[in-house]
């Protein structure tokens, strides 16, 4: 197990930059007859800071589901590099997951156990080190975030943009590949939200990662987005896709750019 | 103090009608309804243009905004031009904030009464569904639990602990007491019968055997669903609305094995065991009323007891009390893992685990009834 553990990360240094990492293909989205969103088509390449953003309700979190194995898909396909994430079977789903870290939109610590607990655990059950060195690797994940000295802490003791932080050390435990967050800055204040993504930045340069981001959120898009997909609710598909500073002063669709001024361009546009 | 609210109503011509509005509008003042206004404009359908001038408004809230809406809406399916003078600016950007988003068709449909075929229809889909889950949910609970024998599964030691030490120690002392209740209660019915043969001593076997067979299981059976089976729901429906079985999931540890197993394994080997320390109080609660009250010594209540028990009555219960707790514990997680991502929801799986729990501790009850007639046990 430990020698599967050292051969991912050196695979790590192996990645070449702005080649696909996940493909999505033509996905429909759907809950029994609703459809969600349909004919997805975009591609996010490894080290890429992709944004999956769109308004309320137009089913972001539902994709980020599709995207790690939570909910399959009513058509279409999600391909992590060339294999068919939904066409294996459900333990060689769950050996790709182990390469992907989760930051749930809540934090979604296991409420009884210790932060310690918490981030050791995916450490115990895959990379076969000793208590000792799993100490010592949980340690510094949560000086990673900030949170040096929480060990022994329960997720009920500590705040919640601490919670998400411990979430994100849980992520991190196993180095992966692709990072997925759910709406990090929701719930921070502007301080924490801004230190939140510069942390990602970080984190993508540092650990080489994938990372994406679902949010709504226009500062951390431009802060730290270099490629983004747009869902609709009202026409439920996708209607834009690119970098978020691109997609600002090139697109001509109005939802797209009334979204990313936050309303100033309909409101300017009314006013003329 | 602000003058009452009142509408004065003139025609400057036989087309108009103008509206003034006076006094105040607000909740807890007499205001004049909408049907003042559209009474007017249905005798006189000539009527094109309405005017309505709130010049001498002297205060407005809510009521007098449902007012206008109202009248709007009205003159609109009737083609009447609807004017407004002199009505405060918050009344207008209100009325124009109001009505900027379109009223969404599909969402008035959803609040539609469905009729009674479609509600039969559902409903028997929903208990098919609902059916299929259940049996999906015991064949991966058995696939887990030949894990765990086969040495395979995967769960935290200290879990197991913490649940057994909840549902055995924990449960200890409610389980005295309606033990104890009941053995008395058993002994009270008992002796009121057999006094009238002078049978009294017979007290004790009834109660022994009451107890062992069916009170000792049962009563801890229903206790445990509502302690155990309960906070099961709750604890795995909570962890759903926070997304940590989700968290699980995708880290490849299943939830079955690392959540559902120890709870399993802890109520199924605190069950049994419970149920002899209950049908030991039930029988001590027995002696209490035939030693206490009907001039039984305690020595021929202990022989009578003696005498009428044997190993198959005990293990009866026993038997029974170990499969009570899977049917509770099965409930109970079975409840959780389904339930929804609200507070409501966690409140619908707590509640519907405890009713599943004890229905199927009174079915499976029956159904030993009837074996054990069948068998002559």
């Amino acid at each position: 197990m430990h020698w599967v553990y050292e051969t991912e990360m050196n695979r790590q240094s192996e990645k070449t930059i702005n080649t696909p990492h996940i493909i999505v293909s033509d996905l429909t989205m759907a809950y029994g007859d609703f459809v969600i969103q349909r004919d997805l088509n975009f591609s996010i390449n490894h080290n890429d800071i992709f944004i999956i953003m769109g308004g309320s309700g137009c089913g972001k979190s539902t994709l980020l589901r599709h995207l790690i194995g939570l909910k399959s898909p009513a058509k279409g396909q999600v391909f992590y590099g060339d294999i068919n994430f939904w066409d294996i079977s459900p333990d060689e789903r769950s050996r790709i997951m182990r390469k992907c870290g989760i930051l749930y939109q809540k934090g979604a610590l296991w409420s009884s156990m210790t932060l310690a607990e918490n981030i050791g655990l995916p450490l115990e059950e895959y990379s076969g080190l000793a208590p000792r060195d799993i100490e010592e690797i949980v340690s510094l994940k949560l000086a990673l975030v900030g949170l040096a000295g929480y060990e022994e802490f329960y997720p009920s003791e500590i705040s919640g943009g601490m919670q998400k932080r411990a979430g994100l050390a849980r992520a991190m435990a196993l180095d992966p590949d692709i990072l997925f967050f759910d709406e990090p800055s929701a719930g921070l204040d502007p301080v924490s939200a801004r230190r939140l993504d510069d942390l990602i930045l970080e984190l993508r340069d540092s650990l080489g990662a994938t990372i994406v981001i679902v949010t709504h959120e226009l500062a951390s898009i431009f802060a730290i987005g270099n490629n983004s997909v747009f869902l609709d609710a009202e026409t439920r598909t996708m209607i834009a896709q690119g970098d978020p500073h691109r997609l600002l002063s090139e697109t001509d669709d109005p939802k797209v750019k009334e979204f990313l001024t936050r309303g100033e361009a309909a409101a300017e546009g009314a006013k003329k | 103090m602000q003058a009452q609210s009142k509408i004065n109503f003139s025609q400057p011509a036989p087309n108009i009608l103008c509206a003034s509005i006076s006094g105040a509008w607000q909740i807890g003042s007499k205001v004049p309804g909408p049907s003042t206004v559209l009474s007017l404009l249905e005798d006189n359908p000539g009527i094109k243009s309405l005017v309505i001038d709130g010049a001498q408004l002297d205060g407005w809230d809510s009521i007098f905004l449902t007012f206008i809406r109202t009248i709007t809406d009205e003159c609109g399916k009737r083609n009447i031009t609807l004017e407004m003078q002199g009505l405060p600016e918050g009344v207008m950007s209100l009325l124009h904030l109001a009505s900027v988003v379109p009223e969404q068709r599909d969402a008035s449909q959803k609040k539609k009464q469905k009729t009674f075929l479609y509600m039969v229809g559902k409903s028997a889909v929903n208990f098919a569904t609902s059916t299929v889950q259940m049996l999906h949910f015991i064949g991966d609970a058995t696939l887990s639990l030949l894990k765990f024998f086969l040495g395979k599964a995967r769960f935290r030691r200290i879990d197991l602990l913490l649940f057994i030490e909840d549902c055995g120690a924990d449960s200890l002392p409610i389980v005295t007491l309606i033990s104890v209740l009941v053995g008395l209660i058993l002994a009270f019915v008992g002796a009121v019968q057999l006094k009238l043969f002078g049978a009294q001593v017979y007290v004790a076997n009834l109660v022994a055997i009451a107890m062992a067979r069916e009170m000792g299981a049962l009563m801890t059976g229903i206790i445990m669903a509502g302690r155990i089976g309960a906070a099961y729901a709750a604890q795995l429906g909570t962890m759903q609305v926070n997304e940590e079985i989700d968290a699980l999931s995708t880290m490849g540890i299943s939830p079955m094995d690392f959540l559902v197993l120890p709870r399993l394994l802890a109520l199924v080997l605190m069950m049994p065991l419970l149920t002899m320390y209950s049908d030991l109080l039930g029988m001590i609660g027995g002696a209490i009323v035939g030693v206490g009250m009907m001039d039984i010594t305690l020595v021929q209540y202990l022989t009578q007891t003696q005498e009428t028990l044997d190993l198959t009555n005990i293990m009866l219960g026993i038997s029974k009390s170990g499969i009570y707790a899977i049917i509770i514990a099965l409930s109970g997680c079975m409840r959780g893992m389904q339930s929804g991502r609200s507070a409501a929801a966690v409140g619908e799986a707590t509640t519907s685990a405890v009713v599943t729990a004890i229905v199927g501790i009174i079915v499976t009850d029956g159904i030993f009834a009837v074996l054990c007639d069948a068998l002559g046990i």
